[in-house]
């Protein structure tokens, strides 16, 4: 039985300044820094003890290969809702906390835009006159830069890492289908000479290799980051950076729901029908970003060809029958599941007969309509700016000016839903406790990581609470124990009890 | 799906009633479409950035991960 697929998504957000300095790194620290200072009682800094984003999970490092370096001098915050808000490298970048379903990811995920909303807001009421702080969910400023949105999955550590390559690869070449977040043009060296109106993706073209360490140059498709956060004898992350960030609901939470799935169906070691290994994965991972009629098809391994959609019908089909024999138990709440599956369903089927009439549910089927309809409006060719600017206005977070906000999309999770989950965490994970502490006694957290808590109460020296199950620490765990206990003391000392 | 394509490539290289040959006139949901898409596209006229080309060009980003 594959187990409970615990998830969470990261997101660099792009940012920009308005009539002021434009050093990226200062401005987001402002971002950051305003939100923690205004709307936070008490700002708890990040603990670096854990972290080794350099180890491989194949066991190994290619020689020359650049592992990602902890910037520890930059600002961090947890926040009471068990997230990590924070700057990495020049953007601000929100970690949700640990979801035990992919629908409350979605919830999470939306809490991260409402939380940078808060956060240029309160940026700008403190910034000089004129200046102004703007945060785009998106993965590329067209101009060859990109930066991640990345997913988490809690994987079985018994499960060998070359099998999870092998199932997972046919998914992320081809999950943009509905997962893409749409970009006018392209940005990179391979299409040079070549004319290309729309992507599907906006960061498959930025990816080189099939597996490999890196995030930043040579970008894998399968990303080998070997840092669980959790008991590494029972336990693995897998870090996927191959997403592009959605603000369409039902983007999301297909992008998550359906990789839980396939990484569940290979846990579990139930194949699809027939052998989906592709050729030449990189190669096919652009060919697909730049296929709208989903039509070409992609060389597999075996001398046959497969459409991207067809791909996608077979790893239903094996989800399909992974769930009637064995449950869907490690997606959370069966109702869950079943939605994904429903979902998956309908969306694959609506890209054979009607993309359009996806617009609701798909980013990039949303702003490719936009587009179309601009461009008959004003008589446009594709590399009229203006389009560029309908694409980068659509990521803009800033409700005034969002074009993805006045899209009539579907939503999966209500307003109340998505504000009480800007402050309080998730029931059924650790960030539950994470989350709970630093609410009831935030001047006694020292510090705070994904697997520890560090207490501070004054005269003893710092105290180190593990939490290396995911899976512990839930309010169905703890919550009367918490209730139980008048101070963080007494709380230290009925654990060690 | 690829004669849709071409049909695309055709209406909007001759320019005009690219919309209407996209959306069927004769159904009511694509009537109501098109209407909501109108308002959309007004409304776009109004919060695009002004200078289009200097935004774009403006936005610069460094990689991250």
């Amino acid at each position: 039985m594959a187990i409970a697929k615990v998830c969470g998504i990261e997101t660099e957000y792009g940012i920009h300044v308005l009539h002021g300095d434009p050093n990226p790194i200062a401005a987001s620290s402002v971002l950051v820094n305003a939100y923690a200072h205004e709307l936070v009682r008490h700002k708890v800094g990040w603990d670096f003890e854990d972290e080794a984003p350099g180890n491989d999970a194949r066991g190994f490092a290619r020689e020359g290969a650049m592992p990602p370096q902890v910037e520890t001098h930059l600002v961090n915050t947890v926040l009471t809702n068990g997230a990590r808000f924070y700057v990495d490298h020049a953007h601000p970048e929100f970690s949700t906390p640990e979801c035990r379903d992919p629908l409350e990811c979605v919830r999470y995920d939306r809490a991260g835009e409402e939380i940078l909303i808060r956060s240029m807001e309160a940026a700008d009421r403190s910034a000089p006159d004129g200046s102004s702080i703007v945060v785009y969910k998106n993965n590329s400023d067209g101009k060859g830069n990109s930066y991640g949105c990345h997913e988490n999955y809690l994987m079985d550590r018994t499960v060998p890492f070359s099998r999870v390559v092998a199932g997972i690869t046919p998914h992320f070449v081809t999950r943009q289908l509905f997962a893409g977040a749409g970009k006018v043009g392209a940005e990179t060296a391979l299409h040079e000479g070549t004319r290309v109106d729309f992507q599907l993706s906006q960061r498959a073209e930025f990816f080189e290799e099939e597996v490999g360490l890196e995030t930043t140059l040579k970008r894998p498709i399968v990303n080998t980051r070997d840092e669980p956060h959790a008991d590494p004898r029972r336990y693995r992350r897998l870090h996927v950076i191959v997403g592009d960030a959605n603000l369409a609901e039902v983007a999301t939470f297909l992008k998550v729901g359906t990789t839980a799935l396939v990484l569940a169906t290979i846990e579990d070691g139930v194949p699809a029908a027939r052998s989906l290994a592709l050729a030449d994965p990189v190669r096919a991972i652009h060919e697909v970003a730049v296929d709208r009629t989903f039509t070409r098809p992609l060389a597999m391994a075996d001398g046959s060809t497969a459409t991207a959609l067809a791909i996608q019908w077979e790893l239903f089909a094996a989800a399909r029958k992974y769930a009637d024999d064995q449950g869907l138990e490690c997606l959370g709440p069966a109702e869950v599941g079943e939605e994904v599956l429903r979902r998956w369903e309908s969306v694959l089927h609506g890209l054979e007969t009607d993309p359009l009439s996806l617009a609701r549910q798909l980013d990039w089927v949303a702003k490719l309509q936009l587009l179309e309809a601009y461009r008959d409006r004003h008589g446009c060719p594709w590399d009229d700016p203006r389009l560029a600017a309908v694409d980068l206005q659509y990521h803009d977070l800033r409700p005034a000016r969002s074009l993805f906000r006045r899209l009539d999309t579907e939503r999966l999770v209500d307003q109340a839903a998505v504000a009480r989950a800007v402050t309080e965490p998730p029931r059924d994970t650790r960030a539950w406790f994470r989350g709970q502490c630093l609410t009831r006694w935030p001047s006694a957290v020292a510090t705070a990581n994904w697997d520890s808590l560090v207490f501070d109460l004054g005269s003893d020296p710092l105290r180190r609470v593990p939490m290396m199950d995911p899976l512990k620490g839930t309010a169905e765990h703890v919550e009367a124990l918490l209730d139980a206990c008048a101070s963080p003391s007494d709380l230290l000392d009925r654990l060690s009890e | 799906m690829a004669e849709r394509e071409q049909q695309k490539k055709r209406t909007t290289s001759e320019r005009t009633d690219a919309v209407v040959d996209e959306v069927p006139a004769s159904s009511a949901a694509g009537d109501k479409l098109k209407a909501e898409l109108d308002d959309l596209l007004d409304e776009i006229d109004e919060v695009l950035e002004d200078n289009a080309e200097e935004f774009v060009r403006n936005y610069v980003q460094k990689g991250g991960e």
